[in-house]
């Protein structure tokens, strides 16, 4: 079938502000948009930017506003875009050029919330840690995300303020705080206890329904939320809310 | 042209399992180093490997690490080297431990521990039936992979440059003084000084138009080090995953059939029985992607045509859900089929190239038949060939040499650079470089790289994939050559500088086309039928001749240079191969 398909383009190198171009290419409905966008470079104008690599939803390359929401190319079909395909960068960082986007300060967010296993080496066993199937599941979804940078970029509060740290950091935190191995809980809820933290999120889902993998951000997010106020009400410094009270491992052990 | 020239103690190229594996040894050895990759550390492939890592933990059963061994020898159909296989056996135990201590999210067993899955070709007590050795994360286990090492390299503060393609290994008086480098956002070169280098580059899928494989896996460490005389070890043995989705090539994890689920072809059958009545379904890859072509050949293809069904409907809902997630998922968006009740349609994928650059267990690059390294030189994961796969990888194994030999390498690299003085960067390095880039960007006629790039995929696909003869490996060569001679006259239409992503594919183009003459050039030489290179005018595999190893060394024109390594026998004499 023939698709019209406009892309925002800019190159700060040559442009003096970014513009609307627009191709007509014949694909089949099944074909990815990453496939067409790839039909226009191979085809009709090399000069188009955009990230990708894997093409199958894994990589997180290639994340761009299509139709006005935030999907990954290679994730959606040209038969559920219609004739009409708008496609722009994902907003809130910095254009490099055409549909790429400046990564780094998303980056920065992610690697200050320390995302990394917390423990004290010293008191590694010699083989596996035990974690029940539970307490594995506890943190299962946050372990999909591919940094995809879908869910950031589609946040209005993020959109306003560059510091908030945004969905997907606080997605990596919650993968660590609520895994039952971990130790640093408390030093990463303290993280995201901060002005540009947890607090700004308002609940507006649109990261949920923007993450490719189908992770529960939102969900995610008021999971911190909820870790950190039952931390202060504890006031022992321990990040109660984010373990189950019964701990499967330690009556594992001491079975 | 604008350059600037880095000094780190050691230098990895390639950010996926490999390369992040050995970044995270030198970090801990308190080392300077950088990792340059041309994306962002967690796109690479790696993060792709869905259904497990082996280990013989004997978590569910019974396991030992000979087992294991004997399987992945028989596997390699008898040209692994056993010293290295023993070695890929006895460590991937302790590299996984070391995995789960860095934070991997294992699924476990009710007990706590790491749970474990059947996969190809994976067996008890010496191919006696399956076993579960396969340690995983859901189907996303390369994924976690990737994630885990990540995050252990921005615990210890790894300096990344990100989307910077390597161009060149700069050699001095036969030892390694560093790398080249094109940084993508400015179209600046780099010069990275330093006593080692890894290269950990991954794989080359994309010369075949079929694939599993990520766009940006073009072969560019195997080119480079191939280009600066180092030989090319193996390169006949390519693996065609057998069921990647249809027409996409997308990978649908063996894991599927771990779980259960069976290939059928067009009468319903499950035609795995005959071809491999023990193991079936889970024999090793190259067995089950010959039974699927044939079944094709035959006529038993789906409706007649080129791709047969995998079957997942006796499942059942919950496994697909937990532990083929996105399988499924795959399966749902790209097919817009369930799984549950919808028969998939499949054919094989070009999945993981066995050969590469040829390493010792330490991950020192040699150069001859008597192990001659290149001091300074290291490569690690589907880049090199130490050679635990020999001529057909087993499921779960690449993984496992990311993570054993991605270590080994390190810990070679960070005692090699405490010991060597380093080599003076040679002033004329970048501007070598800086010419070839130039008098690319400047051509303005020719043919686009996406023209020769289709052509070569077409070409490869057709002639040199799952069933070989001379014929079509002489019209192989032949496309090649011609295409090779197209490209001298590529054209790149974008004059930018900045994130000039043409650019990065026309040289990725040239990568492509050397890997691919090098693919048909050692399956054209060797006359036997062997694991992943079935050669039809030889279908038997010919021990008396051909149990050694192809080094294949790259000379002008086409004239290449074949020299041959013998196979590291320890305890598994070569036997017949049957599942």
């Amino acid at each position: 079938m023939r698709v019209k398909i406009h892309v925002r383009r800019f190159n700060p190198e040559q442009d003096p502000a970014p513009y609307w171009a627009h191709y007509e290419v014949d694909v089949e409905p099944t074909d990815r948009l990453l496939d067409a966008l790839h039909e226009i470079k191979w085809r009709i104008d090399g000069s188009l930017s955009f990230r990708r690599s894997c093409a199958h939803g894994i990589c997180g390359s290639d994340a761009m506003l299509v139709n006005g929401v935030n999907r990954l190319a290679c994730k959606v079909l040209i038969k559920d875009l219609g004739p009409e395909i708008r496609v722009e960068p994902i907003r809130g960082l910095p254009v490099l050029r055409d549909l790429i986007v400046d990564m780094e300060p998303f980056f920065e967010a992610y690697r200050a919330v320390k995302p990394y296993l917390i423990v004290d080496e010293e008191q590694l066993p010699e083989r596996e840690q035990l974690q029940s199937p539970e307490e594995r599941e506890r943190f299962d979804d946050t372990t999909k995300c591919i940094l995809c940078a879908a869910c950031t970029t589609s946040c209005p509060i993020f959109w306003a303020n560059g510091r908030y740290f945004g969905p997907a950091a606080i997605v990596a935190a919650h993968r660590f705080i609520f895994d039952s191995r971990d130790q640093g809980a408390a030093e990463r809820l303290a993280i995201l206890d901060s002005r540009d933290g947890v607090w700004r999120c308002r609940t507006i889902f649109n990261c949920t329904d923007a993450c490719p993998r189908g992770i529960q951000v939102t969900r995610a997010i008021q999971e911190v939320k909820q870790a950190i106020v039952s931390n202060r009400l504890r006031g022992d410094g321990r990040a109660t809310g984010a373990r189950a009270p019964d701990r499967a491992a330690d009556r594992l052990r001491a079975q | 042209m604008p350059s600037t020239v880095h000094t780190f103690d050691a230098v990895v190229v390639g950010a996926g399992g490999a390369g992040l594996r050995a970044a995270v040894e030198l970090s801990r050895q308190g080392l300077r180093i950088a990792v340059i990759s041309k994306l962002y550390p967690t796109r690479s492939h790696t993060g792709a490997a869905q259904g497990g890592i082996a280990a013989p933990l004997g978590n569910v059963e019974e396991d030992r690490w000979e087992w294991y061994a004997f399987d992945t020898v028989k596997g390699s159909d008898y040209l692994g080297d056993q010293d290295a296989i023993e070695i890929l056996a006895r460590e991937s135990v302790d590299a996984i431990i070391e995995l789960e201590h860095m934070g991997f999210p294992f699924n476990r067993t009710p007990d706590g521990r790491i749970d474990q899955r059947r996969f190809g070709g994976h067996t008890r007590e010496y191919g006696q039936g399956p076993v579960r050795r396969a340690c995983y994360a859901a189907d996303r286990t390369g994924h976690m992979i990737l994630q885990t090492l990540f995050q252990q390299c921005v615990k210890h503060e790894v300096h990344f440059f990100n989307e910077f393609q390597v161009l060149d290994l700069v050699v001095r008086d036969g030892r390694v003084a560093g790398v080249v480098a094109y940084e993508l956002a400015t179209g600046e070169l780099h010069g990275f000084s330093a006593r080692a280098v890894l290269f950990a580059t991954g794989g080359y899928g994309r010369i075949f138009k079929i694939t599993s494989n990520a766009h940006s896996l073009t072969g560019d460490g195997l080119a480079i080090a191939w280009r600066r005389g180092v030989p090319l070890e193996d390169m006949e043995f390519y693996q065609f995953h057998p069921t990647g989705i249809y027409k996409m090539g997308i990978l649908l994890s063996e894991a599927a059939r771990g779980e259960g689920a069976i290939l059928r072809n067009d009468k319903g059958e499950r035609f795995m029985e005959r071809y491999a009545p023990t193991l079936k379904d889970l024999a090793a890859r190259d067995v089950v992607s010959r039974a699927i072509h044939q079944e094709i050949r035959e006529g038993r293809g789906i409706g007649g045509r080129d791709f047969v069904h995998l079957d997942f409907r006796h499942l059942g809902r919950e496994v697909l859900e937990k532990k083929l997630p996105d399988v499924t998922e795959f399966v749902r968006t790209y097919l817009g089929l369930d799984p549950a009740e919808d028969l998939v349609p499949i054919q094989p994928t070009a999945h993981y190239g066995m050969g590469g650059i040829p390493t010792d267990v330490d991950g020192r690059v040699v150069l001859d038949e008597r192990n001659t390294p290149l001091p300074g030189f290291y490569a690690a994961g589907e880049a090199a060939c130490v050679s635990v796969h020999g001529a057909n990888r087993l499921g779960t194994n690449s993984l496992v040499d990311l993570v054993v030999f991605g270590r080994r390498a390190g810990r070679h690299m960070a005692t090699f650079v405490r010991e060597s003085d380093g080599v003076p960067w040679p002033s004329d390095a970048i501007a070598e470089v800086a010419d070839r880039l130039e008098s690319l960007r400047r051509r303005r006629e020719g043919q686009s790289a996406a023209e020769i790039r289709e052509a070569l995929q077409t070409t490869m696909m057709r002639h040199a994939s799952v069933f070989r003869t001379k014929e079509s490996l002489e019209r192989a060569r032949q496309d090649v050559a011609e295409l090779k001679e197209r490209y001298q006259r590529v054209r790149v239409s974008d004059p930018s500088r900045r994130y000039n992503t043409e650019l990065l594919e026309t040289v990725e183009l040239g990568y492509l086309l050397d890997v691919a003459e090098a693919v048909v050039v050692s399956a054209l030489n060797r006359t036997e039928s062997r694991g992943a290179h079935w050669r039809e005018d030889y279908p038997r595999r010919d021990d008396a001749t051909w149990l050694k190893h192809t080094l294949l060394y790259r000379g002008e024109d086409g004239d290449h240079r074949i020299a041959y390594k013998p196979v590291v026998i320890t305890h598994f004499q070569p036997q017949e191969r049957k599942y």
